[in-house]
């Protein structure tokens, strides 16, 4: 199915019917029109273009249009020859270096280096000159003219492959070197390769044309588009078309051939994306007061996949809230779009989306850049490797509040002190690599802190930290909330973290809230059936060691497999027949407790 | 007798030494657990013992085959490749491996009939299962398992470990088992070594590690683990 997708583009289909039209020409001119193409006319000598011959004919009388037609057989062929020879040879060079021991690897890798630095065309001259005129001798020095560049491409892909932990377990396993080779590394390799093996073909047939111009290719009687471009060459300015014909040909399959490579490249590079999704369902309730409002939530992407589906949840000023869930319960997505951050083709609609009392689409960046701060998982992505770490915490302050450039560094400097971290000043001129992970975070949320923020997005903070980093974070987080009175909204798959710290608790599941309770109450008074399991599987320093540890069966859906129903029903021990039907909406069932399920509290409380 | 000696293990990359002077044992068929920071030089030790990597000196001593399941289901699998396949490999002799393979993947409770499949098809704790009975193809006496669940969603973590700790007692396994977790780590091991800085800074029974820690690093560990019922105050 994805090798079609390179159809799919009018390049890529243009360029796959011109490809058909050659291989069928150079499978049946040579039977159809071969006979044509060779007969001697003595009475027709070099004439021009005419109804009986399109291109004129040659010296000898010869129709040149059916010997153009004639030739693809030749010339294809003949570049395809090359191409195979020089990728196989490319191919080996390649990959040997990984089966070789190390000092007969590393000449090799080192004559490889060498050919790649030399342009390919002057390689093929060379080459043509070794081996002498004639078609063998082209073929040979188009082969090795290609052969470097491809076997760099090898190496270089197969050192990305290597990285990976499915090699260093096939060889714990003791797979031998060349098994290795041909069973992991190769089909793994193998997409790009034969991509770049059609681009090759391209100018091995441009290549092998001109070497045929120059006389240094096919000799006569034999001829391919080269050589009859080269005889039509003569009398160009007599009659142009007899040298045009060839010289079309080998544009139009050169071209073929290169655009059919690029297309299935790019192919290659974004998979292909489906029709438009569903809009969402109208209705909702009115908006109440609160920092932030958000009132049925959709995020949607191309191809009816709808990672957020109708979240709903206020958070007032100075609170701290924590969201809970797995990977692909649609918690980061909705933190983005709370952010405004949800990326192209992804859209965002909603009933209610306020933030500070203003639809959030209305709030000028200046005031989002200053009153929302966002701290995302890898503080190393989320920073300019390029830039001090002082610089890029001033630009908020230059940027969004006029601030001259000596008074926002200061204040970036007056921040990094504000998170804790030791010697500011010093720190402020260094570049973000020479921070830790922990101290990055650090200077994430100071970033945060330059602007008077008013609500903390922080997008699993400590996820990627230590344990003792991950508790000075958390606690960082805490302080903020308490010394500025700022609301801060924690996202981790970490129930524990959360039960920690956060006043309430949303719990998400497949792109919904499926429960909304305080943190007192979680560990005592969790009621959806999905929460309360969750609970039991995550061990702690307290689980006891000698039972099992309480197992959710199957797995969460994809977003894209959601049907209609609970999207817990598969994995629920309660669940009946209305819950695989009917969807659960988030119903209140005590004040500040929510829980989407049909089941009844007496219900409920017994799984506990 | 021991299944896995490491004495005086010292690896190092240039002027950085990974692991410095490590001697560890994994007792026959115990569970050591090894709990360390991110660069702590965990995971390199455990390379000095299935051989991806050379100890610069000291030396590992097995008295059998070691197999490893590495942290990451999605990059240890070849994608290319079923997994049957891919179990069927790592097995030593050339008996009936259909058989086999059918056998290790109703050990790991999956369906055998999903030896055709490629990874792509399955989950992450389903592609950890599979990493596992890949693990036991090779017969070994010594499982190394490097950060097996820290990949894995927390739903199916529990599966996983509950997987873990069956097998290691059905089989009389003895393993390494590695995480930076400790209240996983606290779940299935025997023993529990802690590594700080490319030392194991202490190592011991588990209860008397995780209930009387000896060493500050370890007290420190401890403190910073989350816990449900206390909560974090404003630094």
């Amino acid at each position: 199915m994805r090798r079609l997708t390179v159809l799919r583009s009018p390049v890529g289909a243009s360029s796959a019917v011109l490809l058909t039209v050659l291989v069928a020409l150079a499978i049946f001119a040579p039977i159809l029109w071969g006979d044509r193409a060779a007969a001697i006319d003595t009475d027709a000598l070099q004439q021009g273009p005419s109804a009986g011959h399109l291109l004129g004919t040659d010296q000898l009388g010869r129709d040149i249009f059916y010997r153009v037609l004639v030739a693809t057989r030749l010339t294809i062929g003949l570049a395809l020859l090359a191409t195979v020879i020089g990728v196989t040879t490319g191919l080996v060079l390649g990959s040997i270096p990984s089966v070789l021991p190390r000092w007969a690897a590393r000449i090799v890798t080192s004559a490889v280096n060498i050919a790649v630095a030399f342009p390919g065309l002057l390689l093929a001259l060379f080459f043509a000159v070794i081996f002498g005129t004639g078609t063998i001798g082209a073929v040979l020095a188009i082969a090795f003219a290609i052969a470097p560049s491809f076997a760099r491409l090898t190496q270089t892909l197969t050192a990305s492959v290597s990285g990976r932990d499915f090699i260093a377990a096939a060889k714990v396993c003791g797979v031998g070197r060349f098994r290795l080779l041909t069973r992991h590394v190769l089909p793994n390799i193998a997409e790009p390769l034969v991509i770049n093996a059609t681009l090759a073909a391209g100018s091995a047939l441009t290549a092998f044309a001109g070497l045929s111009f120059l006389g240094i290719g096919v000799q006569a009687p034999s001829y391919d588009w080269g050589r009859l471009l080269g005889e039509g060459l003569n009398r160009i300015y007599i009659s142009p078309a007899p040298a045009l014909g060839p010289a079309i040909a080998v544009v139009v399959a050169g071209l073929a051939f290169n655009l059919f490579g690029e297309a299935a490249a790019a192919g290659h590079r974004d998979q292909p994306r489906g029709a438009v999704a569903p809009r969402p369902r109208a209705g909702g309730q009115e908006p109440e007061d609160g920092l932030l409002t958000v009132r049925n939530l959709h995020v949607t992407f191309p191809g009816g996949i709808t990672p957020v589906r109708g979240v709903s949840f206020t958070v007032h000023n100075g609170e701290m809230i924590g969201v809970v869930g797995e990977s692909g319960s649609g918690k980061s997505l909705t933190a983005l779009a709370v952010s405004r951050l949800v990326e192209h083709p992804g859209t965002v609609t909603a009933d209610t989306l306020q933030f500070n009392g203003k639809p959030l689409e209305k709030t000028p960046d200046r005031e989002l850049g200053t009153r929302l701060a966002m701290v995302f998982q890898d503080p190393m992505t989320s920073f300019n490797p390029t830039k001090r770490i002082g610089r890029q915490l001033a630009e908020v302050s230059e940027v969004h509040q006029g601030f001259t450039r000596k008074a926002a560094f200061n204040k970036a400097v007056d921040r990094l002190k504000a998170v804790r971290i030791p010697d500011p000043e010093r720190r402020a001129k260094q570049y973000p690599h020479e921070f830790s992970g922990g101290m990055r975070q650090r200077a994430m949320i100071a970033m945060g802190l330059m602007g008077e923020p008013q609500l903390v997005i922080a997008d699993e903070p400590t996820t990627a930290l230590d344990v003792t980093v991950q508790k000075e974070v958390l606690k960082l987080l805490a302080r903020i909330r308490k010394d500025r009175s700022a609301a801060v909204l924690l996202i981790s798959h970490d129930i524990t973290v959360v039960a920690q710290t956060c006043d309430r608790v949303l719990v998400m599941y497949a792109g919904r809230i499926v429960e909304e309770l305080p943190t007192d109450e979680l560990f005592t008074a969790a009621r959806h059936p999905y929460t309360t399991a969750l609970l039991k599987a995550v061990p702690d320093l307290d689980t006891d060691r000698n039972a099992p540890l309480a197992v959710i069966p199957g797995r969460p859906p994809e977003p894209g497999e959601i049907g209609k129903g609970c999207p817990f029903a598969p994995r629920c021990p309660l669940a009946t027949d209305q819950c695989w039907e009917e969807e659960p909406e988030l119903r209140s069932f005590q004040p500040g407790h929510q829980v989407a399920c049909w089941k009844s509290e007496s219900e409920l409380a017994g799984v506990r | 007798m021991s299944a896995l000696g490491f004495t005086n293990v010292t690896v190092r990359f240039g002027h950085h030494t990974a692991v410095d002077d490590v001697s560890l044992t994994v007792p026959s068929g115990q569970v050591v657990g090894l709990v360390g920071e991110s660069g702590s030089g965990k995971s390199t030790l455990a390379a000095t013992a299935v051989g991806l990597r050379k100890p610069t000196s000291g030396h590992v001593t097995t008295d059998g085959r070691v197999q490893m399941v590495f942290q990451d289901p999605y990059s240890s699998l070849d994608p290319r490749m079923t997994i049957g396949n891919s179990i069927a490999e790592a097995m030593p002799r050339r008996k009936d491996k259909k058989a086999e393979v059918a056998r290790l993947l109703e050990l790991v409770n999956l369906d055998p009939g999903r030896a055709t499949s490629l990874p792509a098809r399955l989950s992450g704790g389903q592609r950890q299962r599979v990493a596992l009975a890949r693990a036991l193809a090779g017969q070994p006496r010594v499982v190394i398992a490097d950060e097996i669940t820290s990949a894995l969603d927390v739903s199916v973590q529990g599966a996983v470990l509950n997987l873990v700790r069956d097998l290691q007692r059905q089989l009389g396994l003895s393993m390494l088992f590695i995480s930076h977790n400790l209240a996983v780590v606290r779940y299935v091991s025997d023993r529990i070594a802690v590594m700080k800085e490319g030392r194991i800074v202490e190592e011991g029974p588990a209860e008397q590690v995780l209930g009387d820690p000896r060493h500050e690093y370890t007290r420190e560990l401890l403190a910073a683990a989350p816990r449900r019922h206390t909560r974090l105050e404003a630094s």
